[in-house]
């Protein structure tokens, strides 16, 4: 597992509380930093890759592991 | 050559960026639980992606502006709305004519929101806030059900018709809820 600054669980949480609280999260961190964001919502997939697009925050890694779904965003 | 190049370089710049700013404007006209969440969920939503985000509050959408916001849900009027038992066949008119039974309805729903992680109205009000989504309450709907501007969140403004096709004659996306 890469390396991350900051984690973030999601778990439990549904659209579009996960992004929501994603997008708080990174506002206090500096550019360069990694956000470890863990979610249990399916439709977080998507939705993060979505937000990657839109904010210009880089998607470093999206998977699904033990019924969670991990993310590793970097902040722009 | 080189400072035509350089010019027209910079002016795609500029144009790109004003381009990536999005704009979302979305008038709210329904006092319900179930209508209050379109509104909030978009527009939080939308301000995450970095959107700048107005919300008109007009009739009945003021009632999510009220501090206290006591908003129900209800079958009538909701056809579609999945009951158990098929029990759609007939409850909506009889059963909710029985007193109570909307504010029980209500309960049942904000508790099953509850256990599956949804966010309730009032916190999604509170981010679309914190996100600095513009609230602008209609001036004259306040005027003509005689309410009090006191009850309401604070910072809300007050305008017109006029006032928000200001925003949303600039709007990429304007969605009426």
């Amino acid at each position: 597992m890469a390396d991350f600054d900051q984690e973030l669980d999601a778990s439990g949480l549904n659209c579009p509380l996960p992004i929501l609280r994603a997008k708080k999260a990174l506002g206090g961190m500096t550019a360069g930093q990694v956000l470890h964001i863990i979610a249990t919502d399916p439709g977080a997939v998507k939705d993060f890759e979505a937000f990657a697009k839109q904010t210009g925050n880089e998607l470093m890694e999206s998977k699904e592991e033990g019924g969670k779904f991990l993310f590793m965003m970097k902040k722009n | 050559m080189t400072k035509d190049a350089i010019l027209s370089g910079a002016l795609l710049n500029i144009k790109v960026n004003v381009m990536s700013e999005k704009k979302l404007a979305i008038i709210a006209t329904k006092g319900t639980l179930d209508w209050g969440y379109p509104p909030f969920i978009l527009a939080s939503t939308a301000a995450a992606l970095d959107y700048t985000v107005e919300i008109f509050f007009t009739f009945y959408g003021l009632q999510l502006l009220k501090k206290d916001m006591k908003v129900q849900v209800s079958p009538l009027g909701n056809p579609g709305m999945p009951m158990p038992l098929a029990m759609d066949k007939w409850f909506p008119v009889i059963g909710t004519a029985i007193p109570g039974m909307q504010s029980i309805m209500t309960m049942m729903m904000k508790n099953k929101m509850k256990s599956k992680g949804v966010a309730s109205l009032e916190e999604l009000r509170e981010m679309c806030v914190e996100s600095e989504v513009r609230i602008i309450a209609c001036q004259m709907t306040v005027d003509l059900f005689e309410m009090d501007a006191s009850s309401f969140i604070e910072g809300v403004e007050f305008g017109g018709a006029a006032l928000f096709f200001e925003f949303a004659g600039e709007a990429d996306v304007t969605l009426f809820i």
